[in-house]
């Protein structure tokens, strides 16, 4: 059996709306191997989101535990949780997020601004993210000259560039039309086939989730396959 | 710094906002450099030492006159080497428009005592023995086309000739040039003989003050002490000091400048605090996902609010420099329109010093509540879909 990645036991998350408090993942447990490519599916609402949230250690539970590689995540405060994220993992989101005024290659620069890389090495490791997604030629481009699907190649290879073991995904292709999100599937799939990323997707379409290895369906904050 | 690319996108993204917030800063800095150079004439430290002529004028104000015969008791004074004494005339040249200060002065000693202005020496003869002389600056020459020889008319509004009238006569009998201060050319010297024997006989034998050379500038505070208390408890009590000093009560008479200026720059920087204020918190509020991104890639919220903090420091920072070097570039050009009553100005470093201080404290007051925010930004809120 592959080496357990993600660990999450008994995690809850709870929101408090006014004197009502709003239980949104409710005692859910979790294991992804590494290498795995798992889908996550659900209706809105379901606390899909927020479970991709608290993996990638953008929120912390209400109660349970978070392990990824062994490392509690839930239990480090906000500079920890930072310093992890920046290491650790990738994320894509639906609307790419790029800045407007950079070209392709400085947004991918970004997450190695953090490291102690020279200028030289940094560009190194774009031009290999940039390879990896397709884009070599567009590194001088700016997200507006880009098609939609070019932007989330650009986006994809800024959550490459520090190697990081976990990507995560929420919608990447709820903006693109049909043959372009097959195309941005299929990169996924080669992330996690050729270079060994093990990767959690959150998508609303039957179609996508079919390109993981496996799917889990939340619904009211619980696993229900 | 490998973080500038940030700060640089974040500047450039809107850059109508940013040129436009610049300018406004620009403009500040460019009244705060101007404004405050003249101020510091209003309100630096008088210092009697080091300079080789002293202001004698009446204790209480300076328009107040001075009996004459004090001259002589001045220059009996140990270390005092020529005594010089004007008033100011007022009136008018035509028209109004054609101001330019005229000073009643012994020719002599008072062509002794400023020998920074070049007059040669026919010239120089012509106004000691002219009763009727008057020598002007180069730019008054210039300005007007006066050719030696000339009678220049002028209207009197303070003083008046003895039988009444007003219109004084003088012959340009000679002109004169200061190579280091061409402000000064712009001015007129008359025989000071003439002009006490005709005008008005009850405003006879006074004058509005003394100008005192001295043998050595080291003297100053001395020579400054022994005046004043030679003249203490009489009709006519003294205040003695520097030129820069006199003119700047000289100038003070229409009121407290320092403080005006001052007050005047005080709300145009809190109109600036407000702008750049503005243009921060609305350019950190249309890049709330870009800033939760950030956070996402993993920048502390300690770095994005440092972010923030220097963005608005560039931005103060720019207008500062760009508004300092502009008063740098202005600077001669005021300080020659100015130096008649004021002296020389310059940029101090001080006010160089003190602007950039200024820039920081605004950068800091106006990009500390964004930053605040950005810092507090939750990255799941940010993030959260329409």
């Amino acid at each position: 059996m592959s080496e357990i990645l993600v660990d999450v036991k008994n995690l809850s998350k709870e929101y408090k709306r006014g004197g009502e408090t709003l239980i949104v993942l409710d005692d859910l447990n979790l294991e992804i191997p590494k290498q795995d490519f798992l889908a996550l599916m659900g209706p809105s609402g379901s606390g899909k989101s927020t479970l991709l949230n608290l993996i990638g250690g953008l929120d912390t539970p209400s109660s349970g535990s978070v392990s990824i590689n062994g490392e509690r995540i839930d239990q480090m405060n906000s500079k920890q949780l930072s310093n992890w994220r920046a290491g650790n993992v990738g994320f894509i989101f639906q609307f790419y997020n790029l800045l407007p005024v950079l070209t392709a290659q400085k947004n991918i620069e970004l997450p190695l601004l953090l490291t102690n890389l020279s200028s030289s090495e940094r560009k190194k490791h774009v031009e290999t993210a940039l390879s990896i997604v397709g884009l070599s030629d567009r590194s001088g481009h700016k997200p507006s000259e880009l098609s939609g699907g070019q932007q989330q190649r650009v986006a994809i290879a800024r959550a490459l560039v520090s190697d990081p073991d976990i990507l995560v995904c929420d919608e990447p292709t709820g903006d693109l039309d049909r043959n372009t999100a097959t195309d941005i599937l299929n990169l996924l799939k080669s992330l996690n086939e050729d270079h060994g990323k093990t990767i959690l997707m959150v998508t609303h379409d039957p179609a996508a989730a079919d390109s993981a290895k496996r799917s889990l369906h939340l619904d009211k904050g619980k696993l229900t396959t | 710094m490998k973080y500038w690319i940030i700060i640089l996108a974040a500047l450039k993204r809107k850059k109508w906002r940013t040129g436009l917030t610049i300018s406004s800063l620009v403009i500040a800095f460019l009244l705060f450099g101007l404004l405050r150079s003249v101020a510091v004439i209003f309100t630096e430290d008088v210092d009697l030492s080091g300079d080789d002529r002293l202001v004698v004028a009446s204790k209480y104000s300076i328009i107040d006159s001075m009996p004459i015969s004090y001259l002589q008791r001045i220059k009996g004074i140990e270390g005092v080497e020529i005594v010089a004494h004007q008033d100011w005339f007022g009136g008018t040249y035509i028209d109004r428009a054609n101001f330019f200060p005229k000073w009643p002065v012994p020719p002599k000693e008072f062509l002794d005592i400023y020998e920074e202005f070049k007059i040669s020496d026919q010239h120089k003869e012509a106004f000691i023995s002219t009763r009727t002389g008057m020598i002007a600056g180069q730019k008054i020459i210039d300005r007007f086309g006066w050719k030696i020889g000339d009678r220049i008319p002028i209207i009197g509004d303070i003083y008046f000739l003895n039988d009444g009238t007003n219109l004084w006569e003088f012959d340009l009998v000679g002109t004169f040039i200061d190579s280091e201060n061409p402000g000064n050319e712009d001015q007129v010297f008359l025989n000071y003989k003439y002009f006490d024997e005709a005008r008005e006989e009850m405003r006879r034998g006074v004058v509005g003050n003394f100008i005192v050379k001295l043998s050595d500038k080291n003297d100053g505070p001395r020579v400054a002490k022994e005046i004043d208390a030679m003249f203490a408890n009489s009709m006519d009590e003294t205040k003695t000091s520097t030129e820069k000093a006199y003119q700047q009560m000289f100038a003070s008479q229409i009121g407290d400048i320092g403080f005006i200026m001052n007050a005047i720059l005080a709300a145009v920087f809190f109109t600036i605090l407000l702008v750049t204020g503005n243009t921060m918190s609305q350019s950190i509020r249309e890049r709330t996902s870009e800033l939760a991104v950030f956070k996402t890639i993993g920048f502390s919220d300690m770095t994005v609010m440092n972010l923030v903090l220097i963005e608005s420091l560039v931005l103060c920072i720019i207008g500062a420099l760009l508004g300092l070097g502009i008063t740098a570039l202005m600077m001669p050009a005021l300080s020659e329109m100015v130096s008649v009553s004021l002296g020389e100005i310059s940029l101090d470093v001080s006010v160089i010093l003190s602007g950039l201080g200024i820039a920081i404290i605004t950068a800091f007051i106006s990009g500390f509540p964004p930053a605040l925010g950005a810092m507090r930004l939750k990255v799941v809120d940010a993030l959260k879909k329409d």
